[in-house]
C-alpha cells in the first residue's frame, strides 16, 4: 500500500471510523478517488470542501449509507464496506446517529416522537423511549415543543429536534452533514453549542460536514476533500 | 522580501525590480526608487545579494544584483512559513501566491499552510467565544468574521491558482 493510501491521521490502534483509498462514481462521474481518513477515539472532525467535492459522498459511505466501488471502510476494525444492506442498516442504527442539513423530521409525528423514533426502532419499550427523549427537550432549550409537529417548529427549532434523534441513543459515531446549513448564523452557533457539549459529554465521535470555517472552527481538527482525495491540514505543514 | 523574491527569478537592475514591484504588488502604492535602492543596499549588507560590475551606459546605476545562497534560503522560508492570522493581510497573502508562482514552487501548498493556520487560530477564537464574557466573545467573532474572509479568498485563490500561474509566468 503506497503511502497515499494510508489514512491521515490516527493510527490503526485508536481510529474508530476508517476509510482506506475509496473510490465511488455515479455513473461516469468519479465523487471518490482514493480517498482516506481516519477519525480518532473521542474526536470531533470536520470534513471541509467545495462543493461538488465528494464530502458528503465520503460521509455516506463512512457511515455505511453507500458502498464504494473499491477501498475498504472499517468500524472498530470491522469491514463495513463488505456488509449486506441488512447488516449494514442494523450496524448504522445501533452504532451512528444522523443529522442532516434540513433536519428530516418525520411530519406525521411529533417532535417527541421523532426523537423517540431510534430508540424505538432499537426496541425499546414506548413509553421508555418517551420518557429518554423528553429529557432532551430541557437539554436542547425545546422545553413546551415536546407536542408540535415539524412544521410548527422554526428552523433552528427543528435542527435541534433532529440533533436530539441523532444522539437519543447514545450512538458512538455521529454523522452530521451541513447541520446548520439551514440556519442563520446566531442558530447556527446555538446548534454547534449544543452539539459539541452533548458529544463531549456522552463521547461521541463526530464526523461533521460543513464548508463553513465557522462551524469547522468548533472541531478538534479539519481535513479537507478536493476532486475526491482527502487532504490533512495541520498549523505547521500540510499532511497529505 | 518581495524584490529579495524578484531577485531569485533573475538577477536585475534597481530599475528592473521597481517596475516588476510596481506591476504585481505596489499596484496602488508604487515603490520609491529611494526605497528600492536603500533596501538593495541592506540587503548586500546582510549578504543576501551580490552587486556586479558597473556596467558603461546612461543613468545613475548601472549595476546587477545577484541574489546569494543565503538569500535563497530566506525567500525559501519565507514563503513555506506562513503569516500571522490577522485580519487585512490579503496583500502579503497575494506577495507570497505570486512569488510562489513565479519561482515555480506550490503556491497550491502555501495556500493550504496558510488555510490551516487560519482554522487553527478560529478553533482558538471559537473555544475563547464559548468560555469567554460577552465582551470577549464579540471581539473573537470580529477576529473570526475577518479571519472567514480571509479563507473565502484563499478558496477563491486556490480555484484560481493556474490562471494566475499563467499570467505571472508569461
Amino acid at each position: 500500500m503506497s503511502a497515499a493510501h494510508l489514512p491521515a491521521s490516527a493510527g490503526p490502534d485508536d481510529c474508530i471510523v476508517e476509510a482506506r483509498d475509496v473510490h465511488l462514481s455515479f455513473g461516469a462521474t468519479p465523487a471518490l478517488r482514493g480517498a482516506a481518513l481516519a477519525v480518532a477515539s473521542g474526536e470531533i472532525l470536520a470534513v471541509m470542501g467545495p462543493s461538488g467535492s465528494g464530502k458528503s459522498t465520503l460521509l455516506h459511505c463512512l457511515a455505511g449509507i453507500l458502498r464504494p466501488d473499491r477501498g475498504e471502510i472499517r468500524f472498530e476494525g470491522r469491514r463495513v464496506d463488505t456488509l449486506g444492506e441488512e447488516e449494514r442498516s442494523t450496524l448504522r442504527r445501533d452504532h451512528f446517529g444522523f443529522v442532516f442539513q434540513f433536519g428530516q423530521l418525520v411530519p406525521e409525528l411529533t417532535a417527541q416522537e421523532n426523537v423517540a423514533l431510534p430508540l424505538l426502532l432499537g426496541g425499546a419499550r414506548r413509553a421508555q423511549a418517551l420518557d429518554e427523549a423528553r429529557a432532551w427537550f430541557e437539554r436542547l432549550g425545546l422545553d413546551g415543543l415536546e407536542q408540535r409537529r415539524s412544521g410548527e417548529l422554526s428552523g433552528g427549532q427543528a435542527q435541534r429536534v433532529a440533533l436530539a434523534r441523532g444522539m437519543v441513543a447514545r450512538p458512538e459515531v455521529l454523522f452530521a452533514d451541513e447541520p446548520t446549513g439551514s440556519l442563520d448564523s446566531l442558530s447556527g452557533e446555538y446548534v454547534m453549542e449544543l452539539l459539541v457539549a452533548a458529544a463531549r459529554q456522552q463521547g461521541n465521535k463526530v464526523v461533521l460536514v460543513t464548508h463553513e470555517p465557522r462551524v469547522a472552527a468548533y472541531a478538534d481538527r479539519e481535513v479537507i476533500v478536493r476532486d475526491g482525495k482527502v487532504t490533512s491540514l495541520s498549523p505547521d505543514g500540510v499532511v497529505s | 522580501m518581495a524584490l529579495l523574491g524578484l531577485l531569485e527569478r533573475e538577477p536585475s537592475h534597481g530599475y528592473d525590480l521597481k517596475r516588476n514591484y510596481d506591476t504585481y504588488f505596489g499596484r496602488a502604492k508604487p515603490l520609491p526608487f529611494g526605497q528600492v535602492y536603500a533596501t538593495l543596499a541592506r540587503l548586500v549588507r546582510d549578504g543576501k545579494v551580490v552587486p556586479g560590475e558597473v556596467e558603461p551606459g546612461a543613468g545613475p546605476e548601472r549595476k546587477r544584483y545577484t541574489i546569494t545562497g543565503f538569500g535563497k534560503s530566506e525567500v525559501e522560508a519565507w514563503l513555506a512559513e506562513p503569516i500571522e492570522p490577522e485580519p487585512h493581510l490579503q496583500t502579503v497573502l497575494l506577495v507570497k501566491v505570486v512569488l510562489a508562482l513565479m519561482l515555480g514552487r506550490s503556491a497550491e501548498r502555501y495556500l493550504d499552510t496558510q488555510r490551516g493556520a487560519h482554522l487553527q487560530r478560529m478553533r482558538e477564537l471559537t473555544e475563547i467565544k464559548r468560555t469567554s464574557s460577552i465582551v470577549d466573545a464579540l471581539l473573537a467573532d470580529h477576529a473570526l468574521f475577518h479571519l472567514e474572509a480571509d479563507l473565502r479568498w484563499i478558496d477563491m485563490t486556490s480555484a484560481r491558482v493556474n490562471a494566475l500561474r499563467e499570467v505571472v509566468r508569461s
